[in-house]
């Protein structure tokens, strides 16, 4: 059976590849797929633990609350990029400097 | 019993799969990251999308993995592709994106990379309880679908129900975020 730590690890590199699309990029869509990627990271984990561990199923029911929220996140931020681009003309995060439109 | 390096043949066959997926999703999220074209880092996170899905199928839950192909694949995903193709032009074919501070950024991520590793290698986790010995494939239920639903009905029954609010909300609130204003 494959050990547990080779989950965690290739979780951790999909987590810090995603803190690093966050830290890099300047386009906000890209910058919402790094955040897809750090969530389904924490996922692989809860998972993963859930799997090895006698907790039963609890962690799969966490991985499938974040997998709902994900879903509401991606379609409010997408709402938000819409309507940033309808002003700014453009996505580029470094624009986007005021609260008010 | 036959036997490779050591291993059953159906271990070995599962290390394949697990090595496989998780050069795959790395892969991909490097082209996430570090890609010029948002349409190609859109692909990319596709299969990283899907190597989830099979590490969830390795790790026994199958609902999770259909779940994990069905909204992330079909739903956010797809949104994403939306959302790529309204915020650019894209008759001047313009899809490329720029990075910045990419010297601190690698040095943090990096930083997050080996203090996760090192945690994940160096915390016993037998002895911690976490690992639990002699668990094999077997012991997980054939379905746990129906375990998970008996629990978001009894257990969880509360978030459950916020989160099923919560969607209601995000969709509605990301609908009135897009439309046109109209002076009534």
């Amino acid at each position: 059976m494959i050990p547990l730590e080779h989950y965690l690890i290739v979780s951790a590199a999909l987590f810090s590849l995603g803190v690093l699309g966050i830290l890099t990029r300047k386009n906000a869509v890209n910058v919402l797929m790094s955040i897809e990627l750090i969530l389904n990271a924490a996922n692989i984990n809860l998972v993963a633990f859930s799997r090895y561990s006698s907790v039963n199923l609890s962690g799969q029911v966490f991985a499938a609350f974040v997998i709902v929220i994900a879903a509401a996140e991606a379609a409010v931020a997408l709402a938000i990029v819409l309507s940033l681009y309808r002003i700014l003309k453009s996505v580029n995060l470094d624009r986007a400097t005021a609260l008010k439109g | 019993m036959t036997s490779i390096f050591g291993l059953t043949v159906e271990e070995l066959f599962l290390y394949i799969v697990f090595y496989g997926f998780s050069a795959l999703m790395i892969a991909g999220g490097l082209t996430v990251v570090l890609g010029r074209n948002l349409v190609h880092s859109a692909f990319a996170l596709l299969a990283t999308f899907f190597g989830v899905a099979v590490f969830y199928a390795l790790l026994g839950a199958e609902f999770l993995a259909g779940a994990q192909v069905l909204i992330y694949v079909g739903g956010i995903l797809i949104l994403l592709l939306f959302g790529v193709m309204l915020t650019q032009r894209i008759y001047d074919m313009n899809l490329k994106t720029e990075t910045f501070q990419v010297r601190p950024g690698l040095a943090v991520a990096g930083l997050v990379f080996l203090t996760l590793t090192f945690v994940a290698v160096r915390t016993p986790w037998k002895r911690l309880g976490f690992v639990v010995e002699g668990r094999s494939i077997n012991d997980v239920p054939i379905s746990n679908t129906a375990e998970l639903g008996r629990l978001f009905l009894t257990d969880y029954v509360l978030p459950f129900e916020v989160a099923s609010v919560l969607l209601l909300f995000a969709l509605m609130g990301a609908a009135m975020l897009v439309r046109r204003r109209v002076d009534l």
